[in-house]
């Protein structure tokens, strides 16, 4: 058994922005999990489709699911919560952060803090693309027996938001959710609070896409991927439409500018990363249990990601969206309807294939994970028709998000090493036939 | 001479090839991976540098007078006295070794008896060996370990019982001994034993017209004939545990594509089914890998789970495919999980199903396995490569070849009989690439 301490491992170095993420969060579950002594309402929702101005309309405090997955899977919890739910007889394909979860709640429930989430008030299960959020709440409702709000997302099947689509769901917040929420909270809607909290929104929504995008530098300043997952936290969790994530964004702006103009390439737990070698995009989520290693594995070969599909799951702010004061309830529909895991294949195959040109990648690496059926569908179509696209190469690797007994260090190595050499060659050979030319 | 040597670490045994300037093999060489791969390595690379020696004499023999039609059976006798040579230098390195184990309480009081015992053993392995490098001698292993065991095991229990001493000490001299032995690099005086390996040979032959003095001349000059490694590049699962800079390191799906199109230049399509993996390759028309899949974390499928079966099965690894050939009509096997592998197998037993269907039905999950592995990988595409260890099973290839022609009609499908070094072949060909395009560059900035 390893002993070694956690704090004796180098930690990422830590920027302003870091550490106000750091305060935010903890802040964050101190008042979910003091939400009994100071009587506040909770509201368990997902990330993507994620109705955060909203929820705060009603004085209702956001706790999600995934997320505390993903706490759980980062701090080495989740082996045990999965095992946990497997005895209680989830099957062994079932998407991890879901069997996590349960597995947590039969231990106790207990945040990041040691002190237990209170048991949610309402569930909000803003559906879009993934079935299992379905079925996922079903579970949470039998447990805690309260209110559960199903808002309905059409998938974008034909790749395009009709206004039937938005209306259908514009009609359902008026009539389903808004009410519903305001039973459970006892808290009158305000239109005008909701349109308050959007501009925020588009605010911190401004930067986020700013820092993103700063990956059009040579060399990149950040990794959108693994440092990616950092950025995404406030907005695409409890943040959004306050002035927390306007602050947060703002400094991480300044930071991400002044690297560039350093140029600096980006930062990685064992410090500033050497020469930019390899510029890949990443499609599917990471691994969790060995989030670190896994990282290594890129940064010690010089290898950035310079976009990643991950963190537009949340919403895709790139492509142009941004919540709209002027049309509140229009921009959450739309919202809902343009995020990533609501896309249909097309659309994705698009996305990757746009990043791999105007990021100047090398490439495109699919992590596909083992227990989630929404994301894994289709990657293989996708890989190929991306790498017709484009002409650059494809990797697949295969991991999972928080089972740490399906990440297999010297499986996912060895692939990485070949496709990075891949990469290699058909530069050489690009280059070989430039000089032949 | 320009060498460049390619070496691939696998689980099981580390294969080297040696090519000159041109692309061409001079040699190959093998030896087992069991302990310590940097000796492993040594060894494959020695194997392979005498493999190119016998070329190289091949090459320098050619019109010797005397030797026109009988070049192959006098290359065939160095050789064997040469391993003879290299045999008998290592059985006294393991007497040497063996000697000095004779110390502790254990001994006390026998040590002389002991002693006496090894060198009675050891002078019998000596008299026996030349018998076991015979011609038509037949060999269960080419390796000394398994060689010098064999034999050990089987003297030391008659020096034993005539000796009086208990056969379990003379046992542990021999085991604290053997892997010392083995991950000592062995001498590197190959010339010597070259030599005296020839003079052996003249001495013990004739031939009409033969002229000793020319052969003997040719020999030395082929034996002198400095070999250059230019480059080395290592491949396979050992190659992270070589002390080899990055550029000196290319991984074993990469070599494999290129190993293949070495071998069969058309070739687009590689299925390669090691010990610890599965890789379906595509590879472009200048062995440049296109795509690539494997099989994830779970090592079902791969030889791995044939040593399974055959442990399961109390049989040889080697006898799998001969007795699934027997079959008539193949089990259905659903699981080519190795921990499910044996319940279903016993099941099936139990079932009354004989071995050569159910052992049919076994080779048969694995290919289907490989199948979809193939397929995600972008399907197979005239001309097709399988190499791998269990491309030398032949109810594996029969399998293979049926399940090709149901999903991809008639393609060209390769299996050379030197597949095995595969990996090694492609990773010789990346060390000399390195120096050629490193001369191309150069070539260029000039
Ligand atoms: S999208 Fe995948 S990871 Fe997310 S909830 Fe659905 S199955 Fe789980």
């Amino acid at each position: 058994m390893s002993t070694k301490p956690q704090a004796a491992q180098t930690e990422v170095a830590k920027d302003d922005s870091m550490l106000k993420q750091k305060t935010m969060m903890a802040g964050h579950y101190e008042r979910l999990t003091s939400a009994k002594e100071t009587g506040a309402k909770t509201c368990s929702t997902f990330v993507p489709g994620n109705l955060n101005e909203l929820i705060m309309c009603f004085d209702l405090l956001n706790n999600l699911p995934e997320v505390n997955a993903i706490q759980a899977g980062l701090r080495k919890k989740s082996g045990l919560y999965v095992m946990e739910s497997e005895k209680l007889g989830h099957s062994e394909d079932v998407c991890t952060y879901v069997k996590s979860d349960i597995g947590m709640m039969a231990k106790g429930n207990l945040a990041p803090n040691g002190k237990a989430l209170p048991d949610p008030d309402v569930l909000m299960l803003s559906y879009t693309g993934c079935f299992t959020f379905m079925k996922w709440f079903e579970l949470l409702r039998e447990q805690y027996k309260c209110p559960t709000i199903m808002l309905h997302t059409p998938y974008e099947g034909d790749g395009k938001i009709t206004a039937n689509m938005r209306d259908y769901m514009v009609k359902q917040l008026k009539e389903e959710v808004i009410p519903t929420l305001e039973e459970v909270s006892g808290v009158k809607f305000d239109i005008d609070r909701l349109r308050e909290y959007l501009k925020k929104s588009a605010l911190a929504e401004d930067d986020l896409v700013h820092v993103l995008q700063s990956a059009k530098n040579k060399p990149s300043p950040i990794d959108a991927y693994f440092g990616g997952i950092y950025y995404i936290g406030p907005i695409f969790g409890a943040f959004r439409g306050t002035d927390d994530a306007i602050d947060y964004y703002r400094t991480l702006r300044e930071e991400v500018d002044a690297r560039v103009a350093a140029g600096a390439g980006p930062v990685t737990p064992d410090g500033d990363m050497g020469p930019e070698k390899y510029r890949l995009i990443v499609e599917g989520p990471p691994n969790y249990t060995s989030f670190r290693d896994f990282w290594k594995m890129f940064y010690d070969e010089g290898a950035v990601v310079v976009a990643s599909s991950y963190t537009k799951v949340g919403g895709v702010y790139d492509l142009g969206f941004r919540h709209d004061p002027d049309n509140p309830l229009e921009s959450l529909a739309d919202y809902c309807l343009g995020v990533y895991t609501n896309r249909n294949l097309p659309q994705r195959v698009e996305m990757l294939a746009d990043y791999v040109e105007e990021y100047e990648a090398d490439g495109l690496l699919i992590n596909s994970i083992k227990s989630c059926n929404s994301f894994s569908a289709g990657q293989l179509l996708i890989m190929r028709e991306v790498e017709r696209r484009t002409g650059k190469p494809a990797a697949f690797i295969e991991t999972d998000l928080v089972d740490p007994r399906y990440f297999s260090p010297a499986n996912v190595k060895n692939r990485l090493e070949s496709y990075f050499q891949m990469v290699d060659q058909k530069r050489a050979s690009a280059t070989a036939s430039g000089v032949a030319a | 001479m320009k060498c460049f040597i390619g070496i691939d670490l696998g689980s099981t045994t580390t294969k080297a090839v040696l090519m000159d300037g041109n692309q061409h093999i001079l040699g190959r060489g093998i030896t087992n991976s069991r302990s310590n791969y940097d000796t492993a390595s040594r060894v494959a690379k020695q194997e392979a540098v005498v493999d190119t020696r016998m070329t190289l004499c091949r090459r320098g023999l050619a019109g010797a007078a005397g030797l026109e039609d009988g070049l192959d059976d006098f290359l065939g006798e160095l050789e064997r006295s040469f391993r003879l040579e290299q045999f008998l230098d290592q059985l006294g390195d393991l007497e040497a070794t063996c000697k000095t184990q004779i110390t502790g309480d254990r001994f006390a009081g026998v040590e002389k008896e002991v002693d006496a015992a090894l060198v009675a053993i050891f002078d019998e392995l000596r008299d026996t060996a030349p018998a076991l490098f015979a011609p038509g001698a037949k060999r269960k292993s080419d390796f000394f370990r398994d060689i010098a065991g064999a034999h050990y095991l089987q003297v030391a229990e008659k020096v034993a019982k005539e000796a009086g001493l208990p056969y379990e000490l003379l046992l542990n001299v021999y085991d604290k001994s053997i892997i010392d032995v083995e991950n000592r690099p062995p001498s590197e005086d190959l010339t010597g034993k070259f030599v005296d390996a020839l003079v052996r040979v003249l001495a013990a032959t004739s031939g009409d017209g033969r002229d000793a003095g020319d052969i003997e001349q040719r020999v030395k000059d082929a034996l002198a004939i400095e070999l250059e490694e230019t480059f080395v590049v290592g491949t396979g699962y050992g190659r992270v545990t070589l002390p080899f800079s990055k550029e000196h390191i290319r991984s074993e799906i990469l070599c494999h594509g290129l190993g293949a199109h070495m071998m069969y230049p058309k070739t687009r399509t590689v299925l390669d089914i090691g010990g610890q993996d599965t890789k379906g390759i595509q590879v472009d028309a200048s062995g440049i890998v296109e795509n690539f899949q494997m099989n994830d974390r779970c090592a079902a499928g791969c030889g791995r789970y044939l040593g399974y079966i055959a442990d399961e099965m109390n049989m040889g690894l080697h006898e799998l495919g001969p007795m699934a050939m027997k079959s008539t009509r193949s089990v259905r096997i659903n699981s080519t999980c190795t921990v499910f592998a044996g319940a279903e197998l016993r099941d099936r037993l139990a079932l009354g199903e004989n071995r050569e269907d159910i052992l049919a039905g076994l080779h048969r999950a694995i290919i289907l396995r490989a199948m979809s592995i193939i397929s995600r990988s972008g399907g197979i595409t005239d001309q097709f490569t399988f190499t791998g260890g269990v491309a030398k099973n032949e109810a594996a290839v029969r399998e293979l070849k049926k399940l090709v022609q149901e999903n991809y009609g008639d393609v060209t499908i390769n299996i050379d009989p030197d597949s095995i070094y595969t990996g090694a072949l492609g990773a010789a060909t990346f060390a000399h690439r390195a120096v050629e395009d490193g001369a191309a560059r150069e070539g260029v900035q000039a």
